[in-house]
């Protein structure tokens, strides 16, 4: 018996042995910079990505025709120039000579115009080909109806989308209307290039760390899933002597806490993800290694305003002025968050300066103020109190939030029942209008106010708040054809003047991403509706 | 023997197939789409993502395809991770998982088996006491509490070993211990009633009046009896720890498959769901069959009779599924 259990004992020790596997990550050289870049990257192809987690490896190891400088300015990336037609719709891009691929072949503008029609084509099934719409002819090549048409028609919508290789380092973009943010967009990872040829070769180029191919300062070395992509510095890349770091190792971790353990045990340069306990700790402490920078996204509540009392304007503002903002962002949120007074936040410019200071605060918290509203909007609705549910999605933060807002309206005479749900059930519940008042965060995808105000027009399929109001439909819609910048901003400022009047949405605060960052770490940045930007960063004293 | 390994066989696909069937159709009844996001999604291009994974065909259509797919061991292709199909999930992921379970499994059952039986002899002394102070910490700590002090302890202050990855057999003992404390301390508190039954037979009475040795007494007649029900344990808990721990590979961020349990329900990630419903079923088929086998190795005095195991395959399939449910919702000691 003996002998057999020891038999057993040695086999199952044997196969622990075989089963294990470890990697060896290294980049070679000396300053690798380390940082955890979130969960697996679902795809790190230009085309298939669509994650915070994947777009801070993406922007890394990728180019597009313009990027960003040491200061974080916009300027010509792959494109050494660009010119753009009187109407503004035509823009003629001029690649660099010594733009190459990771492999040594050159960075044509039909890497361009392939990568980009390659995202819009139906059977490629983009989450973010929709970040293209901006041009001719992209929208029809996209929507178009697989089931019922036929390949030749597809083809023709290909050929018409406005995106044309001139030669080989002359790319024409044909824009369906102004888009002044166009070439903020072209430094967006969906308008990234992808090599041509690698791709009809090897469709699955972008799935393996031996097979990746990219055209930015770094390149992959290693993608162990689910464990790290480990890049280094891309010596085709044309400005490779701006580039000081060897390489970045993007550590694939989801735990906030174990993160944070491994920058205190020295095995991250920098923390991207902290804790919100650690968060509130450091900023009491002003810890010199915390940065907190802004992030182009706001967190608010949704009012289903085609439910009573909530289709009153005076029962909505009335809830809006009763909560303490600055108590939720030092009390609860803890991370440097900023009171929101409008949709649009801080750091998107307006051409006279920022949008968010010139448009100011639209309403002020005042409980008594709010009580008399509400009392008058519910006698308006033939009500005499109210409660409610709140729906929020399951996290620890969004409940933290949702009790102290409860805890709020109790003194402004309003109970409410919290409802949480699963992420992707709460978004069904609310695109089908089926809640009362539901938590809401919204992300910029580009750094113009529009992108925080045309979500609540009428046509839109984001609006999920039942409310409509044709005025604010043709600030937006003026807005969107309008040549002059100065008045295109007025009509943004009128069409959120409006939104914050009526408020079906109760804004709650600006988010912030703060970050720790090691002594020795430099001239690292962020740029507000990107993750932090390593690309010219340095390690000053580099610990063995 | 033959006739009875066949017919387990038998059953086994048999209940495969029921477990398929019935997630297949809870998986379509949960509400969510895979492909939600907040709100910024347009209709059209949702079209195009539930074209190009076949969710806009009917539902038995969707089925059939599956299942003539699986027919070709093609698990089908993640939704979320799109450079990954649920195959890549399981050559990449599993070897991870199963090293680590093994190595927690080994730890266990030995450490466990030993504090059990220093536990039984040594009853309502010292040596008992601490035992049992270890089984009760054991089952009452969270397995994320325990990684998180074992992180705090081992690898932030002493700096002795790594907090998180996968690179070395160092990384692989924090993970290790916060994963196997569980069925170590339910192996001895186990080992140590079972033992203490055994040891108040006659039988054993029988051996130590014959004046044999109490080593002798101890592993040659009590032993064998004592460790059965602990094998039957075993043979679940190997089942739930070889396919990976959500929490413990979140929290020390090894590339294992148990994350995907559950976040393939989070995500309504249809085929990965399927996928490691599927394979976390046969893993725990195989091992209530190798308990099966190791029964009858332990004690001869189980026969294999016909018709003395019936089990059908609709219920063996329901056991199935609620260990399946168990592991992806997170283990008792994880929740």
């Amino acid at each position: 018996m003996k002998r057999k259990m020891l038999a057993l004992i040695s086999v199952l020790l044997v196969l622990s042995l075989f089963t294990g596997c470890f990697s060896d990550t290294t980049s070679g050289g000396n300053k690798v910079l380390r940082i955890v870049s979130g969960g697996e990257p679902g795809s790190l192809h230009p085309s298939l990505a669509q994650g915070t987690h994947e777009s801070i490896i993406l922007d890394h190891i990728f180019e597009g025709l313009m990027r960003r400088d040491e200061n974080g300015n916009l300027v010509e990336g792959v494109a050494e120039s660009y010119a753009v037609s009187e109407d503004k719709l035509t823009y003629t891009f001029t690649i660099r000579k010594d733009a190459k691929w990771s492999n040594g072949d050159s960075v044509t503008a039909e890497d361009f115009e392939y990568a980009w029609k390659h995202a819009l084509n139906p059977l490629t099934a983009s989450d973010y080909s929709y970040q293209l719409y901006y041009m001719v002819g992209a929208t029809e090549f996209n929507t178009y109806d697989l089931e019922k048409g036929s390949e030749e028609e597809l083809k023709k919508l290909e050929d018409a989308v406005g995106v044309r290789a001139l030669d080989e380092r002359t790319l024409e973009v044909n824009l369906a209307q102004p888009t002044p943010f166009f070439l903020e967009l072209c430094g967006f990872y969906t308008y990234y290039p992808i090599p041509k040829s690698v791709q009809e070769e090897n469709p699955d180029w972008a799935n393996d760390g031996s097979t990746h191919i990219s055209n930015g300062p770094f390149e992959i070395v290693e993608w162990n899933h689910d464990e790290s992509v480990v890049t280094s510095k891309n010596k085709k890349y044309y400005n490779k002597d701006k580039i000081k770091l060897d390489g970045i190792e993007f550590t694939i971790l989801e735990d906030q806490n174990t993160e944070w353990q491994m920058y205190q045990s020295g095995e991250l340069d920098i923390n991207n993800n902290l804790p919100p306990d650690v968060l509130g700790t450091l900023r009491a402490e002003n810890n010199p290694e915390l940065i907190i920078a802004g992030d182009l996204a706001t967190y608010f509540y949704r009012f289903n305003t085609t439910l009573q009392p909530f289709n009153n304007m005076k029962v909505r503002k009335a809830l809006s002025m009763a909560i303490d903002r600055e108590i939720i962002v030092e009390e609860v949120a803890q991370g440097g968050q900023i009171p929101a007074f409008g949709i649009v936040p801080f750091e998107i410019p307006d051409g006279n300066g920022d949008f968010r200071e010139i448009g100011g605060d639209y309403f002020s918290e005042d409980l008594e103020e709010a009580k008399k509203l509400l009392a008058e909007g519910l006698a308006e609705e033939g009500m005499d109190s109210l409660n409610f549910t709140l729906l929020y999605n399951t996290q620890e933060s969004h409940q933290k939030i949702a009790e102290a807002i409860q805890e709020m309206w109790r003194q402004l005479g309003v109970e409410i029942t919290l409802e949480n749900t699963e992420f992707r059930v709460k978004i069904e519940r609310e695109h089908a209008l089926d809640y009362e008042v539901a938590r809401a965060g919204w992300i910029g995808d580009y750094v113009d106010p529009n992108t925080f105000l045309d979500m609540f027009t009428s046509w839109s399929t984001q609006n999920d708040t039942g409310w409509t109001n044709d005025e604010f439909d043709k600030f937006i819609e003026m807005a969107g054809n309008e040549f002059d910048a100065n008045k295109r901003m007025e009509y943004l400022h009128e069409a959120e003047a409006i939104l914050m009047e009526e408020l079906p949405i109760m804004p709650i605060y600006y988010y912030t991403r703060p970050r720790c960052e090691k002594p020795y770490v430099k001239d690292t940045f962020k740029v507000i509706n990107r993750e932090v930007c390593l690309i010219y960063a340095d390690i000053e004293d580099v610990e063995e | 023997m033959l006739r009875y390994i066949l017919k387990r066989l038998g059953l086994a696909f048999l209940t495969l197939w029921v477990v398929i069937t019935i997630t297949f159709l809870i998986m379509h009844a949960i509400p969510g789409d895979p492909f939600a996001k907040e709100g910024k999604t347009p209709p059209a291009i949702l079209e195009n993502l539930r074209r190009h994974y076949n969710l806009d065909k009917p539902l038995h259509e969707q089925y059939f395809i599956y299942l003539k797919n699986l027919a070709k061991l093609d698990l089908g292709p993640s939704m979320k991770h799109k450079s990954r199909t649920v195959n890549d999930y399981i050559r990449d992921n599993f070897p991870t998982s199963a090293h680590l379970g093994l190595q927690a499994l080994i730890m266990s059952s030995i450490l466990g088996i030993i504090l059990g039986i220093i536990a039984a002899t040594r009853r309502n002394r010292l040596p008992d006491y601490l035992c049992m102070i270890i089984a009760i910490i054991g089952i009452s700590v969270p397995g994320f509490i325990l990684a998180t002090v074992l992180i705090d302890v081992f690898a932030v202050r002493l700096d002795l070993l790594p907090p998180s990855g996968w690179k070395s057999v160092k990384h692989t003992i924090l993970p290790t211990v916060a994963l196997g404390m569980f069925t170590l301390a339910y192996v001895a508190r186990m080992m140590r009633s079972s033992m203490l039954e055994v040891l108040g037979q006659d039988y054993i009475k029988t051996a130590k009046a014959k004046g044999l040795s109490p080593v002798k007494v101890l592993f040659k007649h009590a032993f064998r009896n004592a460790i059965l029900p602990v094998v039957t344990v075993l043979g679940i808990s190997a089942a739930n720890l070889i396919v990976g721990s959500f929490i413990i590979e979140r929290i020390f961020g090894i590339p294992g498959m148990g994350k995907y349990f559950v976040q393939s329900i989070q995500n309504r990630d249809y085929s990965v769901i399927l996928g490691t419903t599927i394979f976390y079923s046969i893993i725990l088929i195989s091992m209530n069959f190798i308990v099966d086998m190791l029964y009858i190795l332990i004690d001869p005095r189980i026969k294999i009779k016909s018709g003395t195991k019936k089990k059908t395959a609709y219920s063996e399939a329901l056991i199935t599924q609620n260990h399946v449910c168990q592991n992806m919702g997170g283990a008792k000691n994880e929740s």
